[in-house]
């Protein structure tokens, strides 16, 4: 398809290395440390995927990443370029929709490209194809709500591409959404990467969603967060939901995972945090299940 | 979404019409109170009460009000006297001129406080301070102020729904959601582009909510500072004071009636501009209705 080209051709992956960032809160003697001294890469082209109990700081270095915030120290570098600010090169999908509800899904889509006066014989061809590729031609004179939950994300999805930036960063984009649409998404947000690769960047507390969609998992410690450990995902693409359950390989890593944020949350539990009593509680539960 | 026409629309307009009816049959029948029970009737009630202590005079009577049929019958009178249109054509016309230069200054104003920091430190305050005088007590120092009457009635009018027009527009513009502005900022727009496709369209509902309220203290300023002023009656002897005038020379000229008349008028006028407004806020908000 000219079209599928036209969007594989002009992909350009960035890569992103975080060395060495604290971030802290509020003043002086009331500052609290939400980052650690963490470092990690996000490497050019592959889906990396965050695993950490909720709290930890995951939506602060999403924060840090995007540019909407500095870190108290440390530097963030996308392709050896410090990040200053936010840019079209970074685009974030929020946990919460962030769709204009005052545009219909059509001038969502359009949004960034207008915004930057880059419409385009082109860019129209693109966003007809992006409205295709999401389900969304039949929705296009709809506004976000009347869309469905799992509508407002792909529409999200095809208005992020449309600016064709190096890094997508996702946080938490599909919580809240039912079991079965959550699934769904699963497979259309990987099938969306397989086809063009480009460097993607996925957040989550799940641990079946972060096997199913990662190259390289990154799980993290609690509050003030650190990468606790980095486990390659070596699992072939393209990928089905039904490789989670039946896949050894799978398995194996999801054990591996599990008993890593177990370690992690019995040190926390042992210092007295209820998300991590919690945490023990449904580990104990799912292992059971296992 | 519903389609078509639903049967529930059509039973609230019934519920209203009902109510209406109901309504105008109790008021007539309160008034033919005075016709069918002659005061001697309440010789007992009138005894009671001023045994514990209250004057005949003090009391209200719905009977001293004109039933809804004399009502009628005054207006088919006025209905066909050309002052009484152009009473309502200048009351209609002191609150479009007030209501559209509260638009056209407030919205503009009210953008300006919520995106500016400068702006919001200098002229808040003093419009803080400005806001808790009643659009009324202006009157005097208005029709000192503005050389002609007809300027300071609109004047007048123009405040009644500046405040709230410019209070919903900061207060709108303020509520708009971080995400959009961080989403806007990422995908590469400029400050103007933000102004114009974010906080001029986000602050839109706050918009025309404060526009339905400023409407509605529109007619209420208008109104009370025609019977204060004296409608500019001298524009065009009696009939160029505007429906409160209308009202307050029914009231002098001991035609109750007319009062009622007067009033109704103005009731019709408000529901009037009430539903252009409603109209108008669902053809710029398109939105809001899908919820
Ligand atoms: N702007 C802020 N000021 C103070 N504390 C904050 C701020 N943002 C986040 N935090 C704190 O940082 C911690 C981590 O938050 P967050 O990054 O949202 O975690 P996660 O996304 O992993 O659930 C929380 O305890 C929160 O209270
Ligand atoms: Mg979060």
């Amino acid at each position: 398809m000219n079209e599928a080209n036209l969007i594989k051709s002009s992909i350009k992956a960035g890569e992103i290395v975080v060395r060495n960032v604290t971030k802290n809160y509020g003043a002086a003697h009331f500052s609290k440390e939400v980052v650690k001294d963490c470092s990690f890469t996000i490497e050019r082209g592959k889906l990396t995927v965050m695993i950490g109990p909720s709290g930890c700081g995951k939506s602060t270095i999403i924060r840090l990443l995007a540019g909407f915030e500095q870190p108290t120290s440390g530097t963030l570098e996308l392709n050896g370029q410090p990040i200053e600010g936010p840019a079209r090169d970074r685009l974030v999908l929020f946990q919460e929709t962030a769709l204009f509800p005052w545009m219909t899904t059509y001038d969502n889509i359009l949004y960034g490209p207008r915004a930057r006066g880059e419409v385009t014989k082109e860019t129209l061809e693109l966003a007809e194809f992006l409205l295709n590729k999401v389900g969304l031609r039949d929705f296009r004179e709809k506004y976000p709500p009347q869309l469905s939950g799992g509508m407002q994300r792909r529409a999200e999805l095809a208005r992020a591409m449309i600016n064709n930036p190096q890094v997508m960063i996702l946080d938490e984009p599909f919580r809240g959404l039912d079991a079965m649409t959550k699934e769904l998404m699963w497979e259309y947000y990987s099938a969306l990467y397989e086809e063009n690769r480009r460097t993607n960047f996925f957040v989550t507390t799940d641990i079946d969603e972060a096997i199913f969609l990662a190259d390289r998992l990154l799980i993290m410690t609690n509050i003030p967060t650190q990468v606790r450990a980095v486990l390659e995902v070596d699992m072939p693409r393209p990928r089905k939901l039904a490789d989670l359950v039946e896949n050894d390989r799978s398995n194996e890593i999801k054990m591996e995972a599990l008993s890593i944020l177990h370690e992690e949350a019995m040190k926390s539990f042992s210092r007295g945090s209820k998300a991590a009593a919690d945490f023990v509680d449904a580990y104990s539960k799912r292992m059971a299940k296992t | 979404m519903r389609n078509g026409k639903p049967p529930l629309i059509d039973s609230i307009y019934w519920r209203g019409a009902i109510a209406i009816v109901v309504f105008l049959l109790l008021w007539e029948m309160g008034s033919l109170s005075k016709v069918w029970i002659k005061w001697e009737s309440f010789e007992w009630l009138r005894n009671t009460l001023t045994a514990m202590g209250f004057k005949p005079a003090y009391l209200p009577w719905v009977g001293a009000i004109p039933a809804p049929t004399e009502v009628l019958h005054a207006w088919q009178g006025v209905i066909r006297d050309p002052g009484y249109w152009q009473s309502w054509y200048m009351s209609l016309f002191r609150v479009m001129a007030g209501f559209i230069a509260a638009m056209l200054i407030g919205i503009p104003f009210g953008l300006l406080l919520a995106v500016s920091r400068t702006a919001h430190g200098v002229g808040f305050p003093v419009f803080e301070v400005l806001r808790p005088i009643p659009p009324l007590a202006w009157v005097p120092a208005s029709i000192i102020f503005w050389p002609t009457q007809e300027m300071s009635i609109a004047f007048v009018t123009f405040l009644g729904a500046f405040y709230t027009i410019v209070i919903n527009v900061v207060g709108g513009a303020r509520a708009i959601d971080l995400r959009y502005f961080q989403a806007a900022r990422s995908m590469g727009s400029s400050q103007r582009d933000i102004f114009w496709r974010i906080i001029l369209p986000g602050t839109l509902p706050s918009i025309m909510v404060g526009s339905a309220v400023g409407m509605g203290i529109t007619w209420e300023v208008v109104v009370a500072a025609e019977m204060i002023s004296g409608g500019g009656s001298q524009i065009g002897g009696t009939s160029g004071g505007g429906l409160g005038f209308f009202i307050w020379n029914s009231y002098v000229g001991g035609s109750y009636e007319q009062i009622v008349v007067g009033m109704i008028s103005i009731g019709i006028a408000g529901f009037l501009s009430s539903e252009l407004l409603r109209w108008l806020g669902h053809r710029v908000t398109p939105w809001l209705r899908l919820r």
